[in-house]
């Protein structure tokens, strides 16, 4: 099947079933994608398809074709995207785990609602867990996004 | 090409082993290696024994490997520790360059390998655990700055021909008058110095960068995916393999077909070993089909009746009798008992019970091996280093030295890979036995929920009285839980049958000590499931207990659960302190909006006193933490941020336990699986979270782990003062 991850195309060949996830980590070597549960309980695998947030551990690979994958890898070229900046300013990140799948949800968000409210930010990141609880500061992060993101 | 693959490291641990250390301050790579040794001194600790004698010659040995600076400028810190969330990443190299005086920016950071050199300063092996990293390498690895420091000073003047005395430091450069030579430029010319024989460090009120707000140092590979964790390591040829497990600990392998395992496209090996059956494939997605596929007849062992339930029923059946005195004042039998009758005092008894918890870190538990003849290489996110190398050189028939642990980030550890058995570690190896090629072992969520080491069920009944007047008079506590130090290499540390990790936070509570009666008594059961130190270990239950009855004797006392705990803490000024700062912060007098209420509750672990008053509210018998005020005491403060997420990181893994998480077994085998069962704090139920830290000069304590004890009773005093209701069994149900 052919995927396009980060503006890249392959062709690889893998069974069906086989997770979006697995063949990101284990056969294009793109482990900055999580796993922490395998049944899209945790959000630690989230990747954007054409934009919008998807678990890519109980994703098929095969379901993805042709679509455009961004990966945390993807998502800038020296870590310098909005979120990234917000992220390094309100220092969120701790053990760093689940922190590829907490940002590229808050893209998908901030991509949605510029202006999110805290409500906004609850909803679409409720699904990503996070046992260092760096919560207060993702939702800190997010609100800074999008203040970087206005400036522009 | 992925820019940050597998770095394989370009030089074999071999080469940098002891032997290397040996080496007085050896160039290698163009590099100043600055090596400096500090006597172990253990002054403090929860499970603190005799002090290991100090060192015969408290010299400077010839060795050492925390620093290095390059002649490219860079400067870069080994960690004799993991980094897993808790920002020693951070703050090692602060207190490096509070002496260093180099430029911040050029700071790298690494994790040392495996060897003595970087053992514990106060625990006999390399380890990660009991919040101790920060204030224990206090003195090392500033201690490490100043050397290379007065090292760089004196190669400088030695170029100019000046005296040492006249010249000074500038973020990275040494100065003397209007010359200035950079500490690269430096790095050769001081390797060659002999270190000095003592070095005179700053005193606190000249630091500059201890006690500074400072952010971390391993952001930029973390937001862009580089961060390379356990399970990220690839290797050339490398598998993956997958176990299954028996569902019943102890149980035992009795026959399996690999065949239906075997037909899975991916699958390359399926075999038995110690702890199940290994499934190998070429990557996960194949082993773990395999896996799920495959059939095991499995022998049950003696386990297989074992049910949390019961457990819990006969846990509160012991808890009436008496049991091993953990510490004791007065005679409290007296106090409960005839002498209560005569004072017409006031008696309570009350029962808490605390169920399984699963450390669950986001980061499934895993590790890589790859062996040869002659020697091994592991990857693993670890906390327990040595205890690791020791184990595998075990299996393959090794010496230690043989065996290189290349330790990677952790996805968490919380004490589950701080594994006295080295589970995973040893599983792992077991598989990489069986194989030429090099293997990746990965659990998945099941396998961590249902794999063991879990922090201790426990149950604690509560007897106490209060006089006429309504001052406490008599405590009587009995625990019932299991040992995590017996059968261990730790088992030393068990004096009396008391076991210090399952009454710590209560044997010695301050509000315990200041009642004229009491006694606090342990029963110590041995159900068959492992169990392990969970973030806090005992005072992850004894905080609990001590702290909501405290606020029941208070309640039963009609006193203020601040004026009542103020009194009792007398005594203990600095934890009263930290109580009072939490309730000042808090607004603890002012009135709150209807359907609110707040409670609080204070504790002491690792070293640090943490208070915490939560505010709640309950709707459709769902309890609400809006906002949560902490105060903390942790003595010198290295770096506020990190101590600030370190209360915030406490109270979220604290309040999921409370609110949420519990692992229940029926017919020995644990009924949770995953983050749908096993339930944790999520995002939307994180409170507004703000943290006062006390101004502080005395000896540094602990941030990893004090966070968490005192949540839970926080929590549970504000839900009785908003509905009279006591929850005194983790986690909370209203209905």
């Amino acid at each position: 099947m052919k995927l396009s991850v980060n503006g890249k195309e392959h062709d690889v060949s893998v069974s069906d079933d086989m997770p979006l996830l697995w063949v990101l980590r284990d056969v294009l070597g793109l482990t900055g994608t999580k796993f922490g549960c395998g049944m899209a309980q945790c959000g630690a695998c989230t990747v954007l398809v054409d934009g919008q947030p998807v678990r890519s551990c109980v994703r098929p690979a095969a379901a993805v074709a042709g679509r455009a994958v961004t990966t945390i890898e993807g998502l800038s070229l020296d870590g310098d995207h909005p979120v990234q900046r917000a992220w390094t300013e309100v220092d969120v990140v701790q053990c760093g785990y689940c922190q590829s799948g907490q940002i590229l949800a808050a893209v998908a968000l901030l991509k949605a609602k510029p202006k999110p409210s805290d409500a906004d930010i609850d909803a679409a990141l409720s699904g990503n867990l996070c046992r260092c609880g760096t919560y207060q500061r993702i939702r800190s992060a997010v609100h800074h996004a999008a203040e970087l993101m206005e400036k522009g | 090409m992925r820019p940050y693959g597998l770095q394989v490291p370009q030089v074999p641990q071999k080469e940098v082993s002891r032997r290397a250390f040996l080496k007085s301050s050896a160039v290698v790579g163009g590099s100043l290696v600055v090596g400096f040794f500090v006597p172990a001194s253990l002054k403090r600790f929860a499970f603190a024994q005799e002090p290991p004698a100090p060192a015969a010659t408290p010299a400077l040995p010839p060795f050492n490997a925390f620093l290095r600076i390059g002649s490219d400028e860079s400067i870069t810190v080994l960690l004799a520790h993991s980094e897993m969330g808790q920002g020693i990443w951070t703050t090692l190299p602060m207190m490096v360059n509070e002496e260093l005086d180099a430029d911040w920016s050029r700071f790298r950071v690494e994790h040392a390998p495996a060897a003595d050199v970087y053992h514990s300063p106060i625990f006999p092996i390399q380890m990660t655990g009991g919040s101790t990293t920060t204030w224990s390498e206090l003195d090392r690895y500033r201690q490490v700055g100043a050397v290379a420091r007065t090292l760089l000073l004196t190669a400088a003047a030695a170029q100019w021909g000046v005296a040492p005395g006249d010249c000074h430091t500038d973020k990275g450069w040494v100065v003397h008058g209007d010359k200035r030579l950079s500490y690269g430029s430096l790095a050769v010319a001081a390797s060659q110095l002999q270190p000095p024989d003592e070095v005179k460090l700053k005193a606190p009120e000249d630091w500059k960068v201890i006690g500074k707000p400072t952010r971390r140092l391993d952001t930029p590979e973390k937001i862009t995916g580089r961060a390379q964790f356990g399970i990220d390591v690839q290797l050339p040829g490398m598998l993956t393999a997958v176990v299954a497990h028996a569902r019943i600990f102890g149980a035992k392998v009795k026959s399996f077909d690999p065949a239906v395992a075997k037909a899975v496209p991916g699958v390359r090996a399926v075999f038995e070993i110690p702890s199940g059956v290994a499934v190998v494939g070429d990557h996960f997605w194949a082993a773990k089909t395999g896996r799920d596929a495959l059939k095991v007849e499995w022998d049950p062992g003696p386990h297989a009746g074992l049910d949390t339930a019961a457990l819990r029923e006969s846990y509160l059946k012991q808890a009436k009798s008496k049991g091993a005195e953990a510490s004791a004042g007065g005679d409290v039998e007296k106090a409960l008992g005839p002498l209560a009758q005569d004072i017409g005092s006031t008696s309570l008894v009350a029962e808490y019970s605390l169920p399984y918890l699963a450390h669950a870190p986001m980061e499934p538990l895993n590790c890589t091996v790859r062996h040869s003849a002659d020697g091994c290489e592991v990857w693993t996110g670890t906390q327990f280093q040595t205890v690791d190398q020791q184990r595998v050189a075990a299996i393959f028939g090794l010496k230690p030295d043989q065996v290189a642990i290349h330790t990677t980030f952790l996805g968490g550890g919380f004490g589950r890979r701080a594994n006295i058995a080295s589970d995973f570690v040893v599983e792992a190896a077991h598989v990489a036995k069986n194989l030429d090629q090099p293997v990746k072992l990965v659990w998945t969520r099941d396998d961590d929920i249902r794999g063991g080491y879990y922090r201790p069920m426990a149950v604690h009944r509560l007897e106490g009285a209060l006089d006429a007047q309504g001052n406490p008079v008599a405590w009587r506590q009995r625990i019932v839980s299991q040992s995590i130090m017996a059968g261990s290499p730790f088992a030393g540390m068990i004096k009396n049958g008391i076991d210090p990790t399952a009454v710590e936070g209560a044997s010695d509570s301050p509000y315990v000590m200041a009642i004229p009666h009491y006694r606090v008594e342990l029963h110590t059961v041995d159900p068959g499931v492992p169990v392990l130190w969970w973030r806090s270990v005992g005072n992850s239950h004894t905080a609990f207990a001590v702290e909501s009855f405290v606020d029941e004797l208070a309640h039963a006392a009609k006193r203020d659960p601040l004026e009542f705990r103020r009194a009792l803490l007398a005594k203990a000024p600095r934890v009263r302190a930290v109580l009072e700062l939490a309730a000042e912060k808090a607004g603890w007098v002012s009135p709150l909006p209807k359907g609110r209420a707040r409670g609080l509750a204070v504790h002491e672990s690792f070293g640090s006193i943490v208070a915490h008053v939560a505010e709640v509210s309950v709707d459709d018998e769902r309890i609400r933490v809006h906002r949560v005020v902490c105060a903390i005491d942790c003595g010198v403060c290295i770096n506020p941020l990190g101590v600030g997420a370190q209360m915030e990181s406490g109270i979220a893994y604290g309040l999921g336990a409370a609110l949420h998480s519990e692992l229940t077994m029926k017919e020995g085998r644990i009924v949770e699986s995953n983050f749908h069962d096993y339930r944790v704090l999520r995002l939307h139920e994180m409170p507004q979270v703000e943290v006062h830290i006390v101004a502080s000069k005395e000896k540094s304590g602990g941030a990893g782990e004090p966070g968490t004890p005192p949540i839970a009773p926080a929590v549970a005093n504000a839900v009785f003062a908003l509905t009279g209701k006591r929850l005194r069994e983790l986690p909370f149900r209203l209905a």
